[in-house]
């Protein structure tokens, strides 16, 4: 027994000795490099792993795919590109503020076969003159219409064109609301599953109109249509504003299930509102964020990207020039380009494939008639979740108490404040 | 004699030979190791490299540890980090917070339960019921807890018009009603551990004497209790300090207040999500100086569980 017990301990001993040194043996070996690519869309998991295999086949090279649990992205970043032998070739880096912690870990695209194959460079990440990351897919956002509702209030979806014209269409809805069964807006809850769509979103709409094209300080010159919309939003839904504290999944229901007309989201909402609530595609139209801007007549839907593909510059050349090649065979191929419309949308690339999603075939018609993009100018907030929390908090402050000033504070100062520490 | 003795008791004397205990004493060694690679593995090597992180300036941690010993200045950056730790006022409002929060959460955990297990032990009908339903709070993971409190608190609220991360006094008193309710329960199994531990005949020794009810249990029942109670107090003093993942699902540091200088208050942000947001920051040395933070708040939560376990143990009565 006792003899039985040390072999034990000896085999214990022996295979946590290995299990040490067992990094080593992993060096690249010749010339054929290897992907490992750390995705961060848990929906899109399955289909990346699919892709991963069809490649291997196709190709001999080794594919791995390891998706971040949700949520927790950055910490296996982080983690990855901190082991003493990184084997992570490629991932994403999400924003500025990704760009700035992640960029010296990342490998030049410029001159590459995928870059070339791009059709903008609006969306990449740039850094020192090298491009770090490149906007792989991009998404939209403005107010989400359900065009079969607002018919049977009376009206017409080309009425809107404005601030003007949708703060008449919205109040109209809202007054008559008993009578017609919904409401104008779908409720605008605080909520941390629904809050994101106004601290994080909205306010992408007074930083484009002051021109935020970087990490800076903001004046807030614009901050008055920030209140414009908001207060539209509150007062013209079912929910009681000072009690506005709804989760998001409960404002898309009341959209689902037709109980409002209009509901600020975005372009990745378009599966939950055709597949879980079988609403027509047909009915559905997304109209730009209309605030009260001069001009705003010629605004377009708010597209941006928050997925850009960065390569590291840890591992080997082999295993870089393979990662190149994958990422290339993605936006080229059939399997590629089908798996992304499917997943992502339109990516711009010149072989992309045609999504079935509506939205983004209203953003590019907008952009088409001469209108101008809203920029994702919240990409460039100081401290993100630090941010969003504090205008979060003042936000309620105003339902509560009416006071705007304490929001102003909350976005300009709070902006600054923050993003001065970071600059620190 | 001696070794007559021994042949006589062989129950007893056989596993003491020599011809046994020789060859044990000799491989001992063995059989600790997996406690102590474990133990390695687990807590001396993170805790050393953490303590080691926390005077270096670094971005991904294989920048400052994994690197070559001649290449250690370039990282090494003295007390700064400790400096800066200490210099950031939002640590010291979560220090100060934590406190608040301990003081209050000691006190009604242990009040609250010690009564809870002195009722149980007075022979009631389906008393056994009872600890097993107090108990069960226990088995639920802190992050579930703190999602159904939550809309338990909100849904309460709501019908006077706000909720909970409206007000940092309400998220406060949420924090401390959850925890209560997860830990009364467990502290309660081990006061009543406590309370069958006291000798009966101590017990009619006071009958005996006279004592009425509340003599007997403060003057008699206490005292010889001093053990379960500074275990009690010893543990949920840490809790209260270690407490993370409720503060994160139930309030994340919300409500956010800002000054008009900008400068954004955390209003029920306590040290360990302190330390773990502070990880977040791009600063160059933002990694550090979270890691610095941590290390303080290991420090303190050690010193404060020394003080607190030797002036219980001054208390307790030898038996």
């Amino acid at each position: 027994m006792k003899k039985l017990l040390v072999l034990f301990l000896a085999v214990l001993m022996a295979l946590s000795l290995t299990a040490c040194s067992g990094g080593k043996d992993n060096e690249p070996t010749g010339e054929t490099g290897k992907v490992y690519y750390l995705n961060f869309k848990p929906e899109a998991d399955e289909a990346w792993q699919e892709l991963a295999k069809k490649y291997t086949e196709l190709t001999g090279v080794e594919v791995k795919v390891v998706t971040a649990a949700s949520g927790n992205y950055e910490t296996t970043l982080e983690n990855e590109l901190g082991k003493a032998n990184p084997e992570l070739t490629l991932f994403q880096l999400t924003n500025d503020g990704a760009l700035a912690v992640y960029g010296d870990y990342c490998a030049d695209w410029t001159g590459t076969a995928p870059y070339s194959e791009m059709t903008t460079h609006d969306f990449d990440l740039v850094k020192d003159g090298k491009t770090l990351g490149i906007g792989y897919c991009y998404e939209c956002f403005g107010i989400i219409v359900n065009k079969k509702l607002l018919a049977e209030a009376g009206h017409d979806i080309s009425e809107i064109t404005n601030f003007e014209t949708l703060k008449a269409v919205a109040e109209d809805i809202h007054s008559r609301a008993a009578e017609l069964g919904f409401d104008a807006f779908t409720n605008a809850g605080l909520a941390d599953s629904s809050s994101w769509r106004f601290s994080g979103h909205l306010i992408t709409l007074p930083l484009h109109y002051e021109g935020v094209t970087a990490k800076g300080e903001i004046k807030g010159t614009y901050l008055n249509e920030f209140k414009n919309i908001w207060d539209l939003y509150l007062n013209n839904s079912a929910t009681d504003p000072v009690a506005n504290n709804t989760a998001g999944d409960e404002a898309e229901a009341e959209f689902g299930t037709g109980k409002a007309v209009f509901y600020q989201n975005g372009s990745w909402e378009y599966a939950a509102l055709t597949g879980n609530y079988g609403m027509n595609p047909e009915d559905l139209q997304m109209i730009p964020i209309y605030c009260g801007h001069e001009g705003e007549e010629k605004a377009g839907l708010c597209s941006g990207s928050e997925a850009h593909w960065a390569i590291s510059n840890l591992v080997s050349e082999a295993d870089r020039n393979a990662t190149i090649d994958f990422v290339n065979w993605v936006v080229t191929s059939d399997e590629g380009t089908t798996m992304m419309a499917e997943q992502f949308g339109p990516i711009p690339f010149k072989s992309a494939k045609e999504p079935a999603n509506v939205f983004f075939a209203q953003a590019n018609a907008l952009l088409a008639q001469g209108n101008y993009n809203v920029s994702w100018a919240f990409n460039y907030t100081p401290a993100v979740n630090d941010f969003r929390a504090g205008l979060v908090t003042a936000l309620r402050d105003y339902a509560q108490n009416g006071d705007w000033s304490v929001v102003e504070t909350a976005f300009v100062s709070g902006w600054n404040n923050l993003y001065n520490q970071e600059a620190e | 004699m001696f070794k007559k003795k021994k042949a006589n008791a062989p129950a007893v004397g056989a596993h003491r030979s020599k011809l046994i205990t020789r060859p044990m004493r000799k491989m001992v060694w063995i059989f600790l190791i997996p406690t102590f690679l474990c133990f390695i593995i687990g807590f001396v090597w993170p805790f050393a490299s953490g303590v080691y992180l926390s005077f270096c300036e670094f971005k991904l941690i294989r920048e400052a540890l994994f690197i070559p010993i001649s290449k250690v200045k370039d990282v090494f950056v003295g007390f700064s980090n400790y400096v800066r730790a200490l210099q950031d006022p939002s640590f010291r409002k979560a220090f100060f917070y934590t406190a608040e929060y301990a003081v209050a959460s000691v006190l009604i955990i242990n009040v609250i339960s010690f009564f809870l297990a002195y009722l149980l032990t007075l022979k009631i009908k389906g008393s056994n019921i009872f600890r097993t339903v107090f108990f069960m709070p226990n088995l639920i993971g802190g992050i579930v807890l703190s999602y159904i409190w939550l809309l338990i608190f909100n849904g309460i609220l709501i019908h006077y018009g706000t909720y909970l991360t409206e007000n940092a006094t309400f998220g406060f008193w949420g924090l401390i009603i959850l925890m209560a309710w997860q830990q009364i329960g467990y502290m309660m199994i081990i006061y009543i551990a406590g309370f069958q531990s006291v000798s009966e005949e101590i017990l009619e020794a006071a009958r005996i004497d006279g004592a009425t009810k509340w003599q007997t249990l403060f003057k008699v029942i206490v005292p010889n209790m001093m053990t379960t109670i500074s275990v009690c107090m010893f543990l949920s003093l840490t809790n209260s300090f270690k407490l993370y993942d409720q503060n994160l699902a139930l309030t994340a540091g919300a409500p956010v207040i800002t000054t008009a200088e900008g400068t954004q208050i955390k209003m029920t942000e306590m040290l360990a999500l302190n330390i773990s947001s502070s990880f977040g920051k791009i600063n160059a040395w933002a990694k550090g100086t979270a890691q610095a933070k941590a290390v303080i708040f290991f420090l303190l939560v050690a010193a404060i569980s020394l003080i607190q376990l030797k002036v219980t143990r001054d208390k307790e009565v030898q038996q």
